[in-house]
């Protein structure tokens, strides 16, 4: 029995090790994906070494063994088996979903733990562990309940937001109401209450988890997701303190303080707090586009956009997520610092939702060597936009369409973008005729001010940098 | 249950402290390109609750306790095996293309 013990505790303790091991390595770019292979070794270790459990069952549980097993190993089965087939099929753009309903199912399972807790008649409660087992619970359901939604909306299968007169009151009162019957559970019964108040408790997480999760718009989801991540870390973890395992408590906790981490920058990047996101009802949802841009998209060769630059007195460089897949950073440094030395000005400007997640341009102009007083952010920039020579947008497309000024029927309508186009001359480097993120068409693109660099910003930038070097080598 | 680790109050809330800084440095240093691939990976980490659940159906003693703990190992299985899957697909994505991309004209 004790070897048993042993066994499990050292597989835990492995998992543990593992997972924090498999995240660290997850930190860096070269070693990610061996990082969530060690992290899946630790998964695989602990789920079988818990098997391990018959043998040191509860007497009380004993006749159930057989039934129990098959139970286990059936869910397994079938859970393992949905998610891997579901998760290997899903296209890449609906990733954010997937992990929305990933993310809900753990909340799910960490509320049943708490349940089938508070079910065990014949158990001692004590009052902390109790009160962990509630809060866990709460938590727990919330995350599922608000997850679920989240998917659906992401999914297409909830359109548009639900919002009604008072609801914030409302759904205050869920809360409250949903609380003390949690407190009452506790305090009152000794966690040896009847299974309808139990079933009302997580009735009522469920349904505040859903009030929650209604009202926010589409466009937020990020951020929602995010903190729903982090919520189920933190139930998994409580449920962990409650069946006294440490292996729950640390994976738990350890994702529970990143995600809430992940939420702040996210709603940072949006210039929103997180409260601001969840209660202001704030955000649109996807709507198709009317009308048709006017007008064609003019090539320009790099070479010429660069020599054009070289005699401009002002240039503002907007780079977006297309810098960072072409890893041109240092190369458009380089450029820049051609452009500096023959006495252009050059500024970037950083819209806060540029590249894919908060401050991933300035990490990468700051390790390409770029001086932090060269980069404005968009409030600082947006006015020097109608006296500079030319503007360069490096891979960036939602963040400078002034349809996001202009047309109100556009889904990006009333976010706060880069002027770009008031500039004199405007170069886009970019590697086709796509669409942004939000699938929108770019009317910068067609502006008669407007040219476009086709390539890989990588290789743009080399053309452009030699350009300006051999015109200053045939001056010499 | 027989364990032979017990964690009362005050070591639940170091082993707490410890594992919240732990998670807080780890994504603190992330360069922000792997922010969303982290929190998937995350997300698959906290499946391990599928441990927790298994343990909760193996001492099930009734039919409301079994009917719950199968769902918990459900969802907790679902949680771990879909949020490995999608992590690494989206990791796999991330390194390569890096380099082909750099090698490729649009």
């Amino acid at each position: 029995m004790n070897s048993t013990q042993l066994v499990i505790d050292t597989s835990y303790f492995a998992a543990a090790f593992l997972f924090i091991y498999g995240l660290k390595r997850m930190s860096s770019p070269v070693t990610a994906r061996s990082g969530i292979v060690v992290a899946g070794v630790g998964m695989l270790v602990a789920t079988l070494a818990s098997f391990l459990y018959v043998f040191g069952i509860d007497p009380a549980a004993q006749a159930h063994l057989t039934t129990n097993v098959a139970l286990a190993a059936t869910a397994l089965v079938v859970g393992t088996g949905w998610a891997w087939w579901s998760g290997k099929r899903v296209a890449m753009t609906a990733m954010p979903q997937m992990v929305a309903l990933y993310n809900g199912m753990g909340g799910g399972a960490a509320a049943a733990i708490a349940a089938v807790e508070l079910l065990r008649v014949n158990a001692a409660h004590e009052t902390v562990p109790l009160v962990v087992t509630i809060i866990g619970a709460l938590i727990g359901a919330i995350s599922l309940a608000g997850s679920l939604i989240a998917w659906a909306k992401l999914d297409g299968r909830i359109n548009g937001t639900w919002r009604m007169r008072g609801q914030q009151l409302f759904n205050g009162t869920v809360f409250v109401a949903t609380l003390a019957v949690g407190l009452y559970i506790v305090f009152a019964m000794h966690g040896h209450a009847p299974p309808a108040i139990i079933a009302a408790f997580f009735v009522g997480a469920f349904i505040f988890g859903v009030l929650m999760t209604m009202p926010i718009g589409g466009a937020d989801m990020p951020v929602v997701i995010s903190l729903y991540n982090a919520f189920t870390g933190l139930a998994v973890g409580f449920e962990g303190y409650v069946l006294q395992n440490p292996a729950l408590m640390i994976a738990g906790m350890v994702v529970g303080s990143a995600g809430t981490l992940l939420t702040l920058l996210m709603a940072k990047a949006m210039n929103r707090s997180v409260a601001n996101v969840i209660f202001s009802n704030f955000g649109v949802t996807g709507e198709e586009q009317q009308g048709e841009i006017k007008g064609s998209q003019k090539a320009a060769e790099a070479g010429d956009a660069a020599i054009n630059m070289r005699y401009a007195s002002k240039v503002i460089i907007a780079p977006g997520y297309g810098l960072a897949v072409a890893q041109a950073q240092h190369k458009l440094y380089e450029f820049v610092k051609l452009l500096t030395d023959a006495g252009v000005e050059v500024k970037f400007a950083i819209h806060p939702v540029a590249g894919r997640m908060p401050g991933h341009m300035n990490v990468l102009l700051a390790e390409a060597g770029v001086p932090y007083d060269m980069i404005y952010d968009l409030e600082d920039i947006n006015g020097e936009f109608k006296e500079a020579d030319v503007a360069v947008v490096i891979g960036a497309n939602d963040t400078v369409n002034p349809a996001a000024r202009t047309n109100k029927s556009s889904p990006i309508y009333g976010m706060p973008i880069l002027n770009v186009d008031q500039a004199r001359q405007v170069y886009v480097i970019k590697r086709g005729q796509g669409k942004g993120y939000s699938g929108v068409e770019n009317e910068l693109f067609f502006a008669d001010n407007t040219n476009l660099v086709y390539g890989d910003a990588q290789k743009v930038m080399v053309a452009m940098i030699q350009a300006v070097k051999s015109l200053e080598g045939g001056g010499h | 249950m027989d364990l032979t680790t017990t964690i009362t109050g005050f070591v639940a809330l170091y082993i707490f402290m410890l594992a919240a800084f732990t998670g807080y440095e780890i994504i603190g240093r992330v360069p922000a390109i792997l922010h969303t691939p982290l929190m998937s990976g995350s997300n698959f980490v906290h499946g391990i609750v599928v441990v927790g659940a298994m343990y909760a159906l193996l001492n099930a003693t009734s039919t409301a306790e079994q009917v719950i703990g199968f769902l918990g190992v459900l969802l907790g299985s679902g949680n771990a095996a879909g949020g490995y899957v999608v992590t690494e697909r989206m990791l796999e994505m991330f390194k390569p293309s890096d380099k082909n991309k750099n090698d490729k004209k649009a």
